[in-house]
Parts: structure tokens; sequence; C-alpha cells
């Protein structure tokens, strides 16, 4: 087993353009892996219970099957918008498995399995894809941006990087509490260009911040390969020049990816700062459902990931180990199948939309008298003509 | 009762908020060791230590960042810009960010915290430690924006800041930093936020203004009373939220108002002063309501005198709404 942060230039990554023809530039962090894609692990790493895996590969039938069911729902109309973690299950799954209940999560957009790993039901967050009267959130956001504070699941803005620097006070707040935990941010591959990236590795390392980076490089910022997001061929070795431990870790291997944060954590509560892990994956799928790759990236190159399909190596890793016979694969599919189609039932039955005083509540914690004025002012206006409230009124 | 400049009453409030409460922590460029560049931290990592008054690198966004990340943890930051003309790197974290968390979190989050800056010209500063970017925050619902002009007021205010619930940005008027003198009371005493103060009972033209150009605006007014013009002055202290009613009250009254201030006059808050006058005071208005402000132009070096709306042009505006 290699050291996290071994510099090692003989070996190349497997999967990444060669660092010889980067000019020579290479800073050659090597993969990280506990699980081939052959389901055969890795006899020096200890792994955890077949239970306990079992638990980790059911979370990720759910995000998949919760991401197909849901692009289902937009292309019939009955959600705006959807933005899935198909081929990256892995990363979002491991990154959480290897935390500690107390820690905090910043979640990038992609990451609705780590909201429901800690907690968020999931008929509540189906009612934030409806953006009804049982959303959480109440309506105030596009689908697909929960948070859950129970949970310790950090709020989602749109804007890219924002929530780095967040995760860096969480996590420094925590250390002036005495409180022993971390904040794990995710962050995408086309993160690493926006200046929150920055700014966030930089003071988190300069003050030793207890927080972990997770990047899943799956390759893809929209329609943006990462060769023109970055020129350095690995996201990890951004990490030597901040003076931060980095770590190259395979994304689709979820033992490797919660091993690697379990691993991170410690060395951040032990007092030794943050560390960069790049999640190597792939965008298996469109950005969202509001984008179609074919208009820029051929099939071809996704042909090979489907291969490494996250699912497939931990599913062929628990029927190794004879934890998982297809007749229980099968059980456990329907059974998710099962748990979607009734919480959509029960996401459905809530009233379609926020009573609209809402809109003015929260915004402060008491309103002002803009608020107060505005919402009798707006409760008047759609009381004395329904057509206020009607997104079709040109059309009547 | 102690007499003190703004930078020795907000020095004071800091310190003792910090000694009351301990999650209040100090972070920005040169905070520390230094005590700021205009002095206002002064002895709080002597006191503190460098857990609460924290140096950090340089860049804006991060030290805002960074306290959104402590006030969702429990802390309560409060955040150095240590020019509020090097707040736009910021902008995205304090607009997008700090004042949405609560509302887009569903009420689940929230970002209390303090972001002090200074701001304002006069100080031959140029364009960049001179800027006034107070309408930027008032446009942004879920930001409160608080601008004192006295010392007993900036104590008073920023301790009441440091209890508020909401995001507040606490403009610091540099200019008067240390002319501005007088009496503070010792020990914690809270101003409360959105309440206005009429420093001065007129009949004639109500002139509104906050900060620096609060003394202007005091001095057009004493000078307007030797040529026999009466003129009420009210302080904002607080543009967000704003007393309405105070400003209702008195233009109510007068039926002229002129509004001083000395960032740019297109959008600037006067404009939103003016519109809300002639909402609410329709019927009383005996004269166009009058904004003496900055010119729509950058912030310049060599003509600041002319740019920043002074006595002399006040007191011209004041004669000629009163002669309207």
């Amino acid at each position: 087993m290699r050291r996290e942060d071994e510099v090692d230039a003989a070996r190349p990554p497997s999967e990444e353009p060669a660092g010889e023809a980067q000019g020579g530039i290479l800073l050659d962090y090597p993969i990280r892996r506990i699980v081939d894609e052959e389901g055969t692990a890795d006899p020096a790493e200890v792994a955890p219970s077949p239970d306990e895996v079992r638990v980790l590969y059911r979370w990720m039938l759910l995000s998949r099957a919760l991401d197909e069911r849901m692009v289902m729902a937009q292309r019939q109309g009955r959600i705006g918008f959807y933005v899935g973690a198909v081929g990256e299950e892995a990363s979002v799954v491991g990154a959480t498995a290897g935390l500690e209940e107390e820690d905090w999560i910043f979640p990038c957009y992609r990451e609705h399995a780590a909201a429901l790993m800690r907690g968020l039901p999931l008929p509540a967050f189906l009612c934030g894809l409806l953006g009804n009267a049982g959303d959480p959130l109440r309506g105030r956001q596009m689908p697909c941006h929960e948070a859950w504070r129970p949970g310790r699941i950090a709020s989602i803005s749109s804007p890219i990087g924002t929530h780095l620097t967040h995760a860096v006070g969480a996590a420094w707040a925590a250390r002036l509490r005495g409180d022993d935990l971390v904040a794990l941010a995710f962050l995408g591959d086309g993160a690493t260009s926006a200046h929150d990236f920055h700014t966030a590795m930089n003071f988190a390392a300069v003050h030793r911040v207890p927080v972990i980076f997770a990047c899943r490089n799956n390759g893809w910022a929209i329609s943006v390969p990462y060769e023109r997001q970055t020129a350095s061929p690995t996201v990890a070795q951004k990490g030597v020049a901040y003076g931060m431990r980095a770590e190259r870790v395979d994304g689709n291997d979820v033992l490797a990816v919660r091993a690697a944060t379990r691993e991170a954590r410690a060395r951040a509560v032990a007092g030794q700062g943050p560390t960069l892990l790049e999640l190597v994956t792939y965008r298996m799928e469109a950005h969202s459902t509001s984008d179609d790759p074919r208009a820029y990236r051929s099939d071809e190159l996704v042909e090979p990931w489907r291969r490494r399909d996250p699912l497939l190596r931990i599913r062929a890793y628990l029927g190794r180990r004879g934890a998982l016979d297809e007749g229980a694969d099968e059980r456990l599919r329907t059974e998710i199948r099962e748990e979607i189609r009734g919480a959509l039932r029960e996401a459905e039955a809530e009233p379609a939309r926020p009573p609209l005083s809402s809109l003015f509540e929260d915004v402060y914690a008491e309103p002002l008298w803009q608020q107060r004025e505005q919402r009798d002012e707006i409760e008047a206006a759609a009381g004395a003509d329904p057509r206020v409230s009607d997104p079709h009124h040109a059309d009547a | 009762m102690p007499v003190m400049n703004v930078i020795q009453a907000v020095n004071d409030a800091l310190r003792l908020e910090m000694r009351r409460n301990p999650d209040v922590v100090v972070l920005g460029e040169d905070v520390g060791k230094f005590g700021g560049v205009f002095r206002a931290t002064q002895g709080l990592y002597e006191e503190f230590g460098a857990d609460r008054v924290i140096d950090t690198p340089l860049a804006e966004g991060g030290i805002i960042g960074t306290a959104i990340g402590m006030a969702l943890y429990g802390l309560r930051p409060v955040p150095e810009i240590q020019f509020a003309d090097y707040i736009y790197p910021a902008m995205d974290q304090l607009v997008n960010e700090a004042a949405k968390y609560r509302h887009r979190s569903g009420g689940q989050y929230a970002c209390p915290m303090v972001v002090r800056a200074p701001y304002g010209g006069g100080i031959r500063g140029g364009h960049y430690h001179s800027q006034s970017p107070e309408a930027h925050f008032v446009h942004t619902a879920g930001l409160k924006v608080v601008v004192p002009a006295t010392p007993r007021d900036a104590k008073g205010l920023l301790l009441s800041a440091l209890q508020d619930p909401d995001p507040v940005v606490f403009l610091e008027p540099k200019r008067v930093y240390r002319a501005a003198r007088g009496e503070v009371p010792e020990g914690a005493f809270l101003e409360p936020l959105g309440k206005a103060r009429v420093t001065r009972a007129g009949s004639q033209v109500t002139v509104l203004a906050w900060g620096a150009m609060w003394h202007e605006a005091d001095r057009a007014a004493r000078e307007a009373e030797a040529e026999g013009l009466d003129c009420e002055v009210i302080d904002l202290r607080s543009l967000q939220p704003l007393d309405v009613d105070a400003i209702v009250a008195s233009v109510s009254r007068t039926g002229r108002a002129v509004v001083v201030h000395e960032a740019p006059r297109t959008c600037g808050f006067g404009a939103e002063l003016s519109a809300l006058i002639q909402e609410r005071c329709f019927p009383h208005l005996e004269a166009p309501v009058t904004r003496v402000t900055g010119f729509d132009t950058p912030f310049p070096y060599a003509l600041e005198n002319e740019y920043l709306p002074r006595a002399p042009r006040i007191l011209q505006a004041i004669r000629e709404v009163a002669n309207y």
C-alpha cells in the first residue's frame, strides 16, 4: 500500500494523459485502489465487513435508481430540472462513508446520496425537486439544491466553488470550539479553476484547518473537458504548491474512496491539516437534464467507463465474497424501486406550492417593513386577480 | 464619560463583546499583531490571542467565505475588509452566499456576522481608498447596512450589530475616524438598528445624511441657520433596516428634503430615499427632493474637494429647496 502523499514518477497514472506529454511537469500521484475492475480486493488493505459494504452498495444503487427515475420524471414534465451522479456513486458514497456522523459536508450539487445517507428523508428530497409545500427549503431553490441541517449538510449554491471557503470556515470554527470533527467539501474538476478554490486551499493549508477537499474529477465541466480546464496533469498535484497533502484515488472504487477519506479525516483531527483528494471518476451521463452530451463528446469516450461502472465493481466484489447473489441483488433493486415509488407518491401528495407569504420569511430573522409591506401588496394583488398567480395568464 | 474618537469607540465595542461572548472572532488582513491599518483592532490580539484575532492571507473573498463557514457553525465572526474599496472580490460571497443563506436553506441555517469596512473619501486616497459602496448592499435583500457618524453611535451600533441574527455590513466613516470625538458611555450599551436620530430639529427643510456626510450636513444646517433657514437634520445611522417613519414624519412637516451622500448619484441610496419620500409624502411636498452627492465618475484624487458633497454645496441645495 502506498503512502497518500507519495510522489512517484515511475508509475504513470492509468487514466490520465501521460505526464511526459505535459512538458515534463508531471508530478505523478499514483492512483490508490483497493478493489480492481474484476472485483478483486488488494489483500494488503483492511476491508470493512460484508454487511457494511452491502450498505454502501445499497446507497449506490439507490443513487443510481433515483437518478434514472428523476431524469424520467423531468422528461415527463413532473419536475423542472435534475442533476445526478451516474458513474460517480462510489465517490459520493465512499467519501460520505469515510466521515463520522458529526462531520460537516459541503456538497457541490451531485451529492444527493450524501444528504440521504445523513438522514434527509427521501420524500423531503423529492418535495425539493417538486418545489412544493413539503420542501424543507420551502420551494426557494431549483431542484437538487438540498440542505439538511440535522445531518450537517450545508446549503448548495449554483455558482461553482463558493462553498469551499465555507467548509474551511466551519472546520476552523470546530477547531476553535475544541470539537474533534472535520468538514468535507465536494467539488468537481471545473471548480479547480474558480478563484474560491485557490483561496480555500490556501487558507486551509496556511492555518492547518481540519478540512477535506474531495474533488470528483469526472472529466467534464458541462461541455469543457479536463484538458481545457487545467494544464496540470492531475488535480492532486495542485496540493503541492499549497503545502497540502493530496491523494489520487480511484473514484469508482468505493472502498478506496472510503479508506482515503478516513485517513484524511484522522490526519485532520490529529492537527495535521487539510487534504486534497482527487477522486478519478467519470460523468457517464449529461451534465444535467438541460444538456445533451452528444453535442460535445463522442460516445466512444464514455464506452470504456461503462466497463468501469462503480456499481458493477462493488457488486462483483460482494459476489466474490459470497455476500451477494443474484437473487439478493434483484430483491435489493426491487426494494429500492418500491422505496422511490412510494416516496414520490408521498411527495406528490403535498400541496403544489408553499404559501405565498413564505416568500417574505427567512430573508431576515424577522421580516423588515419592506417584506411585510410587499407581502401584503402581492397578497392583495393575487386576491384581486387570480391571473397574478397563473404562469400562463398571457395565453388565457 | 470618557471622550473617544470613532476608532477608539469601535475598538472598545469589539473588546467588550469579545469579553462577553467567546464565539466572537475577528479576522482579516493585518488585524492581529499590527492591530489593523487604522488600529481598530489594536490590543485585541494581545488580550484574546491568535485563535480569536486572526491574520488571514490576503484575499477578501476568502475572508468573507471563511467567516460564512464560521457563522454557519455557530461562531460570531467579525471580518474586517481593510478598505471598503476592496470589498468587491467578496461581493459574490456577500451577495450570493451570506445574504441568501438563511432564505435559501429554508431557515435551517443563518449567517450572523459583522463585516467591518472603513469607507468614504476626503483622505486623499484616490479611487481605491475612497469609495462608498453602501447602495450595493442595501439593494441586496438579506443584508443589513449600518453607517455610524459619531463615536457614541459607532460603539452602540456595533454592539447591536454584534448581537444581530443577520449579516451586517458595518461601514465606518474613515474621514472622521480620528477627527470626530465625543463622549461615549463606558461599558456596554445598545443603539438599536433601524432607528434614525433627529440631530437637529427644524421646520423648513429636512436634510438626510449618514456617516461622514452627516458632519457636513450638520455644518451646512448651522450655516443655514445664520441665514435664517431652519433645517431639520436626520442621521439615518442604519440604511437597512431603514427608519422610514422618521423620514416621513419629518418631510411631511417640512415639505422639503435634501439628501446627502458621497457615493455616485445614479442609483445611489439617495434615489431610493427620493422615491420613498415621493411615494409617501406627495401631498406635503413643496419642492423637488434634491440630492447632493458624489458624481457619476470614479472617485478622484486631485479634485476630491469638489467631488465630495461638503457643506457649501449642501447649503446651496438647502437654499434652492427652501426658495423653490
